[in-house]
């Protein structure tokens, strides 16, 4: 007894807490104890809307190239790409389109930093590790300038066009720079904080294909120069010091957010295609703001009879049961701001039917304290029994979709199959939720009901819901 | 006592009796159309067309109705309408299915008469699917994998009762039954309503399979429960006592879900009406499944009643005398 009303009041504080996040106001706080105007710690609250109910960024990008000289599987590629970076960004539940023969159409809901997201989308990020053996001065001169490689040879030679002649060539033999690999043979990027302490460098590890390349290159260079180069510039060129098997570090005079961008554009691949913007405006949302209101409205309505059905039927316990979903609301709720989770029409819609379906926890437990009172056990041992059995298949039911959902959240992780992954965690966040208000919050609420009308309640075993 | 293992072989007839016309439907549909169920746009892709008004004489702005309302009158099922830049620019972009050229001249034509229609600038192209073979493939793949985990995972729940792996597979034929009923009803009233299933779609089904798992557990644990507790007792009588124990909860449980989804559908939105419609179906097939589907195989299985699974041995009869 003693422990569920400590149980209470971290449920109170909990609540208090989520009700503050809840709050159309609130955007979080953020905390500096050095003053050096760096974030030591922080806690942003944002609510995400989906394009369905606030619309959003519409960018149009075309293929810089003729017509003819790439396949609509190029463009097809080029738009998943884009995809990635666009759900790498952070932003949720867009949509990416290929239109036409030569267009990609994107929309980011609630999308407001032009800027950043179309330069992230757009730029081609053709990573390439180039041979700089044997150049004197080990080809310093060549950073921040642009060279032809065989690879990008390739590409022009596909194309049907001619470099021109503005790229450095090798000038030890007047042929292009020879690529090792591209950055197809990346398996991870990440940015990193520089060892030496000023700037960012880019982590990478490497694809058990691009392994096999990259291992022996370094292996058979070393004390040899190596140019990194990002769509034709040479970004730096280091010196390799040792074999490379499992990965290494990008160096370059990158700032925190060109490492961020180029790790982001790294991990999500060179768009085979390169894109020219077009055009990039907002968008108004795509279904009439009543449609979200009426249905709000009527979800509304159905958490009021739920909550009546709930204290008829069941009385004192379906008060506390009644308390226990409306704490489930608002943590829910809470959580969707604080990941955040974007809330499109079909979003709420299944948040409000979550909520129809929190309640099986209650039933479980309220059914089988029933019964146990039926049974001739006293209000305590009823009690005591009744959680501790019905937990066993709240546990078990839950945690089979908690599984379900794990597994589509990992699968979601397909470019374009976001909406998946979307619905996958919201749906396990409310089910996470569920299996601490349905249990703890509700035997909390009525440990202290019952504590408080202990006399009435064994009299009238009707109150108990018998 | 009402004895539903008893009258399992009504059950499964009935099943069958949904079941197998819509797995017939699908065929249809696969053949006539291409597909199991009538795609929206979301999965085949369309045309966009990005439409400017020019301002009307009464001054009067259009609005999304009065588009929607247009395509609409020329069989576009799945419209997207989203207005561009500001409004007084009266730009509007607007997604809908793929048509020939007649069609789309009729709805210009249309389009002109509620507002003069900037014919120089207007612009109508193809568009992908949003929703990618890919997304379907991965979802589908998903749904297999999860299955297989899930029967892991019921396996190790349910450990100490005997052929715990029943339990499970039971549980995911419960699953596949109510996955086969929402599309056979679907794809049933694609034909004759013309429902269309879009991305939404997916997440119904999903949420399909998130239910009927849970509630095919809870009747499980009663089970597993009341094994112990009755020993000497008949499987077929201590599973439907589970049964009977549960129904309560079942039903409430039910009834709750019904409240919320009876209250969207009769005062939510136009859009997501269809959406509650095919989870209403599954969220009932879901409960039916895990009383009528799921527990009465654990006892037809247990009787040898299942082909193949476990052939019943004859026992030749001793002879007297």
């Amino acid at each position: 007894m003693r422990m569920m009303r400590g149980w209470l009041i971290v449920v109170i504080a909990l609540a208090g807490f989520a009700l503050w996040v809840c709050l159309p106001d609130t955007t979080g706080f953020r905390f500096d104890s050095d003053g050096d105007g760096v974030e030591d710690a922080g806690l942003r609250v944002q609510q995400s809307l989906g394009l369905d109910i606030v619309g959003g960024l519409r960018v149009l990008l075309q293929a810089e190239l003729p017509a003819g000289s790439f396949s609509i599987e190029d463009l097809r590629q080029t738009a998943n790409n884009v995809g990635r970076r666009v759900n790498a960004l952070g932003v949720t539940e867009p949509t990416v389109q290929v239109q036409g023969s030569n267009r990609i159409l994107v929309e980011l809901p609630g999308v407001t930093d032009r800027e950043t997201a179309v330069r992230a989308i757009q730029q081609t990020a053709l990573l390439e590790f180039v041979d700089f053996g044997g150049l004197p001065g080990r080809g310093q001169e060549f950073v921040d300038q642009r060279i032809l490689t065989t690879q990008q040879d390739a590409i022009l030679r596909q194309r049907e066009v001619t470099a021109d002649g503005s790229a450095f060539v090798n000038p030890m033999t007047g042929l292009p720079f020879e690529t090792v690999m591209t950055g197809a043979g990346l398996q991870s990027a990440a940015a990193q904080i520089n060892q030496s302490g000023r700037g960012y460098v880019i982590a990478f590890e490497l694809t058990s294909e691009g392994a096999t390349v990259f291992g022996p290159f370094t292996g058979a260079r070393v004390g040899e120069a190596m140019a990194i180069v990002l769509d034709g510039v040479v970004l730096s060129a280091p010196v390799i010091e040792s074999r490379l098997d499992s990965g290494g570090i990008i160096t370059g005079d990158f700032t925190d957010e060109e490492a961020q961008t180029l790790a982001l554009q790294l991990r999500s691949g060179a768009l085979p295609i390169p894109l020219r913007l077009e055009s990039a405006e907002t968008v108004g949302a795509t279904l009439g703001q009543e449609s979200v209101g009426l249905s709000v409205r009527a979800g509304v309505l159905g958490i009021i009879v739920i909550l009546l059905f709930m204290v008829i039927y069941y009385r004192v316990p379906g008060i506390a049961a009644a308390l226990a979903l409306l704490t489930f609301i608002l943590f829910n709720y809470a959580v969707f701001k604080l990941i955040p989770v974007t809330l499109t029409l079909p979003a709420i819609t299944g948040f409000l039917i979550s909520i129809g379906t929190a309640v099986d926890g209650n039933i479980l437990i309220f059914e089988r304290i029933k019964e146990e009172l039926r049974a001739g056990k006293g209000l305590d041992e009823a009690m005591q029994s009744g959680f501790f059995r019905a937990w066993q298949s709240i546990r078990d039911s839950n945690f089979s979709t908690i599984i379900i959902c794990a597994i589509l959240f990992f699968f979601g992780q397909t470019p374009g199959a976001s909406i998946v992954a979307g619905f996958a965690l919201t749906l396990m966040i409310g089910l996470l939720i569920n299996l601490f208000t349905a249990v703890l919050v509700t035997r909390a609420f009525l440990s202290v009901i019952v504590e408080v009308m202990r006399q009435p309640l064994q009299r009238r075993a009707w109150l108990m819901g018998v | 006592m009402f004895t539903f293992v008893q009258k399992r072989r009504y059950f499964f007839l009935l099943s069958a009796a949904i079941i197998v016309p819509g797995l017939l439907i699908m065929l249809y549909s696969w053949v006539t159309i291409g597909s199991p169920f009538r795609l929206s746009n979301d999965f085949l892709g369309g045309s966009i067309y990005e439409l400017r008004f020019t301002a009307a004489s009464d001054g009067m702005l259009i609005d999304e109705p009065m588009l929607r309302a247009v395509f609409t009158e020329f069989e576009n099922s799945s419209i997207t309408v989203q207005s561009l830049g500001a409004p007084e620019e009266q730009r509007w972009s607007v997604r809908a299915d793929f048509q020939d050229t007649e069609t789309t001249e009729a709805i210009l034509d249309r389009l002109e008469t509620i507002a003069p229609l900037d014919r120089d600038r207007l612009f109508i192209e193809q568009i992908s699917a949003t929703v990618g073979g890919e997304v379907t493939r991965s979802a589908i793949i998903a749904v297999i994998v999860a299955a297989v985990v899930v029967t892991g995972f019921i396996v190790l729940a349910f450990r100490q009762v005997p052929d715990a792996l029943r339990y499970g597979i039971c549980a995911i034929l419960a699953m596949i039954h109510d996955v086969l009923i929402v599309c056979g009803i679907v794809s049933f009233m694609g034909l004759i309503a013309g429902w269309e299933v879009d991305a939404l779609f997916l997440t119904a089904v999903l949420t399909v399979v998130g239910f009927s798992i849970q509630d095919t557990i809870v009747m499980f644990d009663r089970i597993r429960e009341n094994i112990p507790k009755h020993l000497g007792e008949p499987y077929e009588v201590i599973v439907n006592r589970s049964i009977l124990e549960t129904l309560h909860r079942s039903l409430a449980t039910q009834l709750n879900a019904f409240f919320i989804m009876a209250a969207i559908l009769l005062f939510g939105g136009e859009s997501i009406k269809q959406f509650i419609g095919i989870l209403f179906i599954g969220l009932i097939s879901g409960t039916y499944s895990s009383i009528c589907i799921a527990v009465p195989l654990l006892v037809a299985w247990e009787k040898g009643e299942i082909p193949f699974l476990k052939p019943r041995v004859l026992v030749p009869a001793v002879q007297e005398g």
